[in-house]
């Protein structure tokens, strides 16, 4: 599904990927993890097409497709979501109108008519309830005075809307509470299939008890410097992430 | 002939037509001098640095139009806050239309200027407000001189009226090119509270032109909410003069929507004599082409512990230019004053204009007053977020300048004058985001 080969990308003439490879194929939840300032979010950006990104050497494939050229929101229409790690307040459009737009929007890319009222109505109301979210909360504007919990929650539910086929959960854990932590990974799990993939960006090991991964990697320094299953993960939590840096320096 | 000299001599024929016993003759009078000896503002004057009138007063304006037209409610009937029950004054090329107005004095007077000139009742009133904040300015006394027309309300002391107040001007192009000048004067006593909703609307595309006076007088707790709705034809101009005294303890708010018209210039002022005052200004200005929006705007603290909030927001397309000149002034006595301006613009076009400029006058030592003003482009890690979910470019620019502009709205009070200027916006600006409207 997504192949990323020798991917180097820098922002205003700073290096910050040098070099990662890595595939995902569909069924599959891969963690990266990494110190602060390894290149985790930037990874995330380039695939979702941020333009401030510079792809300096290297491709990414999205279902053997070089997707360098494509803009953020063709990249959405072929199924690529972001979860932010800070998402934006948008005063006076609500969350109902904003997920109605960005629907349509893709159906419309995509050659279809306006989803029907009624079936865009349902669909809300199934995935709210995946999520636990009151209906008086899709009413609000878009994540302004939101709560950290709620910002997440929110933009799990706009994945849930949009059904992509690689999801992106950039520190989607930071910022919540056990209670909120156990609501979004549940409904990332009912979202899990065989035919779409998640790739999973933290910082800390606990969000990965709840969202269980095949393969965890650690970025540092642009580049993935470790790959192994989900007990790597627990290791990280061990012992941190000098004994990575020290080995990567040794 | 020029304007200005058609006006003067004018002034005459129209002195004959009206009582010279009217308690305004002398004031009329006055104020036609004033102007002859003024004339229109140029933009030598600091306050007219970046307007010039001389676009729109080249056009051979009829001063009294001759022809009454009637108008069907249905043809008009979406210039109207229509989906609510309102009183209604409505004009039609400067003459009031019964047919379509609804005016009461059951309780409170909502009529006519005309009618408050002339009667004895209303002389009381008259002699105590009419023209007693309204400054003795050009443009200000040129309205006076001519003024005979226009809404007439007021509400006695602990009024709540029942549903708002909707004043239109329409004109009809009967004449090949008009000028209006409305004259409304609004009393608020103790305790009273009124929703008032003012549109100047043409309905051809024959140059008009109107300068329009509106005094507003809140007296003790009152509280006035007031919307100018300025979304005219292309060859329609507006010079509005809104001027609002304020006492101790009432809350005054002017929203100013522009979207249409050729040049509009809003000069608001509020004065506040009293203690724990309001005024709040807030306007959305959206405008392309060649359009011209000017917002001059003063709050005047005399008092201590006042307040004042302005918030303009402005989006200008092609050749547009906008102004925005905000004055603050805080008296010595006006201690604990808390003044907050912002001035927010997006420039979408190159050759857009926006000049802007806060004016602040602080002789008091313990006040708030903070001002900003932004000139900017969209913020592009929203425009990122909104493409990300599969939102393209302009659509994404869209709704962005829709957010920007529409926080604004959270003050307004009448829900269905939300959903009009959203859907006004929203159409503007280009944006279809499905909103049941």
């Amino acid at each position: 599904m997504l192949k990323i080969n020798n991917l180097h990308a820098s922002v205003e003439d700073k290096s910050i990927l040098k070099g990662i490879n890595l595939e995902v194929k569909p069924g599959e939840v891969h963690a990266i993890m990494g110190p602060n300032g390894s290149g985790k979010s930037t990874l995330a950006s380039v695939i979702a097409g941020k333009e401030e990104y510079e792809v300096d050497k290297g491709e990414i494939l999205f279902e053997d497709e070089d997707i360098d050229e494509l803009g953020a929101e063709e990249r959405a229409h072929k199924g690529i979501f972001l979860s932010f790690q800070y998402p934006i307040e948008i005063p006076g459009v609500s969350v109902t109108n904003f997920m109605k737009t960005a629907i349509n929007e893709t159906r419309k890319a995509k050659g279809m008519e306006d989803m029907p009222a009624n079936e865009m109505l349902k669909m809300i109301r199934e995935k709210s309830e995946l999520l636990d979210i009151d209906r008086k909360f899709l009413s609000r504007s878009l994540n302004q005075g939101f709560s950290g919990g709620e910002k997440k929650r929110n933009e799990i539910f706009q994945m849930a809307m949009l059904e992509p086929k690689l999801a992106i959960l950039d520190e989607t854990d930071s910022g919540l509470d056990i209670d909120a932590l156990r609501i979004v990974a549940n409904g990332v799990n009912k979202l899990k299939s065989k035919d779409n993939a998640v790739i999973v960006i933290t910082h800390y090991q606990r969000l990965l008890d709840h969202i269980v991964p095949d393969f965890v990697h650690v970025l540092h320094d642009g580049k993935i410097v470790k790959s192994g299953g989900k007990e790597l993960a627990h290791e990280l939590e061990a012992k941190g992430y000098d004994w990575i840096k020290e080995g990567v320096g040794a | 002939m020029e304007l200005k000299e058609k006006l003067v001599s004018s002034f005459l024929a129209f002195e004959d037509n009206i009582d010279v016993h009217s308690p305004v003759h002398d004031i009329r009078t006055e104020a036609i001098k004033t102007f002859e000896t003024e004339g229109f503002p140029t933009k030598k004057q600091e306050a007219w640095k970046y307007t010039s009138l001389n676009s729109i007063l080249k056009h051979d304006y009829s001063v009294f139009p001759k022809n009454e037209n009637a108008l069907e409610f249905k043809d008009v009937k979406k210039y109207f806050i229509h989906d609510i029950d309102a009183y209604k004054i409505i004009f039609v090329d400067g003459k009031y239309s019964s047919y379509l107005s609804q005016t009461t004095h059951d309780g409170i007077d909502v009529c006519l200027m005309s009618s408050a000139l002339s009667k004895p009742k209303y002389r009381p009133i008259i002699e105590n407000y009419f023209n007693k904040i309204a400054p003795k300015n050009s443009l200000s006394s040129l309205n006076t001189a001519f003024s005979a027309e226009g809404a007439y309300i007021h509400i006695p002391k602990n009024k709540l009226v029942d549903k708002p107040i909707q004043i239109i001007h329409f004109s009809t192009g009967s004449e090949a090119a008009l000028m209006l000048q409305p004259r409304n004067l609004v009393v608020v006593d103790e305790n009273s509270h009124v929703q008032i909703i003012e549109r100047h609307q043409s309905l051809t595309d024959n140059p008009v032109l109107t300068n329009s006076v509106t005094e507003i007088f809140a007296d003790k707790r009152a509280i006035v909410d007031y919307y100018k709705i300025q979304n005219d034809k292309q060859t329609a101009s507006l010079i509005d003069n809104t001027f609002v005294n304020q006492k101790q303890e009432s809350l005054a708010k002017v929203h100013t929507f522009s979207f249409g018209g050729k040049l509009i210039r809003n000069n608001l002022e509020f004065y506040q004599n009293g203690e724990r005052i309001d005024s709040t200004m807030k306007g959305i200005t959206i405008i392309g082409d060649k359009q011209h929006v000017d917002h001059n705007t003063l709050v005047h603290h005399i008092e201590p512990n006042c307040e004042s909030h302005q918030d303009y927001k402005g989006i200008f397309s092609d050749n547009s230019t906008g102004v925005f000149n905000g004055k603050v002034v805080v008296e010595k006595e006006a201690q604990k004053t808390n003044a907050f301006q912002a001035n927010n613009n997006i420039l979408v076009d190159d050759k857009a204009t926006i000049n802007t400029k806060p004016q602040l006058e602080i002789f008091a030592d313990d006040v708030k007053c903070s001002h900003g003003c932004t000139i900017g482009q969209l913020d592009e890690s929203a425009m990122f977020y909104l493409r990300s979910r599969g939102i393209p470019k302009k659509e994404a620019r869209a709704l962005l300048m829709f957010a920007f502009s529409n926080n604004v709205l959270d003050s307004v009070t009448i829900p269905e004058i939300k959903q009009r200027i959203t859907k006004i916006i929203a159409n503007k600006l280009g944006v279809n985001i499905g909103f049941e409207l």
